[in-house]
């Protein structure tokens, strides 16, 4: 694999806010990249052990929503047990989407979150092929 | 923003005339510097809510406008349900009912600043903020129930707090309407821990100086003067609210063909005020302000108590409490007719002149309080409901100063242990668990309040009042 092909996540600027994006030759790896991405508005995800795993799946026949789901699906989990992120595995067939998510609880000492996320939103939200046939996967999140 | 797209009808009034989609003109209130630095995406934004189907009169835009989602915030606009008028979560935002309130404390400067650590080591200990905080009251499901149905009201009634407090909170601290049966059971879950809890990002707890008066009669009717400490506290909803928002922002975009609105942008996701998911929204969103409401007040409760530990005769009343994301039904005058509106405001605070109606006793002959949310190195400010401000964006105002900067960029320039140094340095202590938050909260991310408030002084919509500057600041 040479280096463009290689799965990876970036950050771009927004006013009050922040956007996600995960770059890879699939959808699903796309998915996980921009995934990473949102742990890293929280956190440094190289800094979260992988000692807690969670199953989650969301489905939508429209690839958009089927993001927008999957990363407002990631911010339920996180707020509600406690939990940040740093990999994933992701499967999408069709409209279903299963995945899970590696991370550990929040140990506000050693993670230093920056911020909470409100929720992902509409805005620069799009999946699609760039022109080198990689995935791209991007919305702004509301923090 | 490029001006020459307006036309500019006073000093600080730029309109945007009807063309195209749009419905009705709108219309920007700022000063000539404001508006030659404001995005263009407000341009593209306010224009766009022009286009929705029954907005009455023009889309308005706040001094402090900055690019939102679908509506700028900083955007009001009003909409009548007999000529299919619509209702937007992009409208309302995310953090249903985020606000500000102040609350005086009958201490000046001179008596808190010996002990000026150990209150803000009291304030940190005593009010969650941050991360992964978790309140200490966590409801069942028939408490929750009534906590979104009687917000500050349901509070008071738990002990958080007087009954005084809700004469001094928009909607005596309830608002009527609410349908929590429309609030799906994950963002009941998202809340259950986070009662009596600030959040993170631009929320927090501040305590402030009174260093400035604009207006003696109105401070005074307020209760403020130079020296005198009050303490503000900025959160909404938290995640209930979060929730609603993200759930409704798509079923609306999902439903707009169903319902033949042509979308200029998905975001501005909206349905009909009289349609089923117009009323599930307004049953749900109406109680995502009463949670916010009820927050607000238990996180009083606790401020008072933190500061009681201290400073055991101090009074902790509350000056008033506002909401700056919301939709709301306020009768207005629509060609000489009074009608019921359903008056958006994304980031803009409700802003009632004298004689309203619906203002308490206290404030009936000069008008509301107006607070406004600073940064945490500069200044906030008071303000007070400009007389007949009726006919300027449906008695709205600003509602703080706006990101300058993004969180990266801000990172990128500051660090948050040299940022606490300084700030510590100019006598203003920080409490945050959060270094890289602080970063990114840094004062000068943020556009000059100073001269928001001075746009919207002389625009007509509020007057300025008192200015607060920063003793001790609590951040998530």
């Amino acid at each position: 694999m040479n280096n463009a092909a290689t799965p990876r996540w970036e950050h771009f600027d927004h006013d009050a806010d922040i956007g996600i994006r995960g770059i890879a030759p699939t959808m699903s790896e796309a998915f996980e990249q921009a995934a990473l991405a949102l742990s890293a508005v929280i956190t440094d995800p190289d800094t979260i052990k992988l000692t807690r795993s969670l199953q989650l799946t969301c489905s939508a026949a429209d690839p958009d929503i089927l993001f927008f789901d999957w990363i407002n699906e990631l911010i339920f989990r996180m707020t509600t047990r406690d939990i940040v992120f740093g990999r994933f595995e992701v499967a999408i067939n069709k409209e279903l989407l299963t995945a899970t998510a590696f991370g550990e609880s929040v140990d506000r000492e050693k993670h230093q979150p920056a911020v909470e996320i409100k929720g992902a939103t509409f805005t620069e939200l799009r999946v699609y092929q760039n022109a080198d046939a990689m995935w791209v996967a991007q919305c702004i999140v509301d923090v | 923003m490029d001006t020459g797209q307006l036309i500019q009808r006073d000093e600080t009034c730029w309109e945007i005339p009807k063309k195209g989609m749009m419905r009705v003109p709108a219309v920007i209130y700022a000063d000539h510097s404001l508006i030659r630095d404001m995005d263009q995406k407000v341009y593209e934004q306010i224009t766009n809510v022009a286009t929705l189907p029954g907005i009455v009169d023009a889309a308005y835009a706040m001094p402090d406008a900055h690019w939102g989602y679908g509506f700028p915030i900083g955007g009001v606009a009003a909409f009548d349900p007999d000529e299919g008028g619509v209702i937007s979560a992009g409208g309302v935002g995310f953090d249903i009912s985020c606000g500000v309130r102040t609350l005086h404390t009958g201490l000046t400067i001179k008596d808190i600043l010996e002990r000026k650590h150990r209150l803000a080591d009291e304030l940190s200990r005593t009010i969650p903020a941050g991360v992964g905080s978790r309140g200490k009251i966590s409801l069942n499901h028939h408490e929750m129930i009534a906590m979104l149905n009687g917000g500050a009201q349901w509070a008071v009634d738990q002990g958080f707090g007087e009954a005084e407090d809700l004469e001094r909170t928009e909607e005596q601290g309830c608002m009527k309407g609410a349908d929590p049966a429309e609030v799906s059971a994950k963002a009941r879950e998202r809340q259950h821990d986070e009662m009596g809890t600030l959040g993170s990002g631009n929320h927090y707890l501040e305590v402030q100086r009174v260093t400035e008066i604009y207006d003696q009669t109105i401070a005074a009717r307020f209760g403020l003067a130079i020296d005198n400490i009050v303490i503000t506290i900025h959160c909404g909803s938290r995640g209930l609210g979060h929730q609603i928002g993200t759930e409704f922002l798509k079923d609306m975009a999902v439903s707009a063909s169903q319902y033949k609105i042509a979308l200029p942008d998905r975001e501005l996701a909206c349905a009909p005020i009289n349609s089923p998911l117009g009323k599930r929204y307004l049953g749900a969103m109406r109680a995502g302000i009463n949670c916010a409401l009820a927050n607000r007040q238990i996180l009083t409760h606790l401020t008072r108590q933190a500061v009681a530990s201290l400073f055991p005769g101090a009074r902790l009343d509350l000056l008033y409490d506002v909401s700056h994301n919301t939709c709301k039904v306020e009768r207005h005058q629509v060609n000489g007719q009074m009608k019921d509106l359903f008056i958006h405001r994304k980031g803009a605070t409700r802003a009632y002149g004298s004689g309203h109606p619906e203002l308490p006793a206290a404030f009936k002959d000069v008008g509301q309080p107006v607070l406004i949310g600073g940064s945490m190195g500069t200044c906030s400010y008071v303000l007070c409901g400009a007389k007949d401000n009726e006919q300027r964006a449906y008695s709205s105002s600003c509602h703080g100063a706006g990101r300058a900067m993004s969180r990266h960029q801000a990172t990128k320039q500051w660090r948050g242990r040299e940022l606490v140094d300084q700030l510590a340095s100019q006598g203003i202590l920080i409490r945050s668990p959060s270094l890289r938050g602080i970063a990114e909260e840094a004062p000068l991310a943020y556009k000059d309040v100073s001269a928001v408030v001075d746009a919207a002084d002389k625009a007509g919509l509020s007057r300025k009042v008192a200015r607060l500057e920063p003793v001790i600041c609590i951040k998530g």
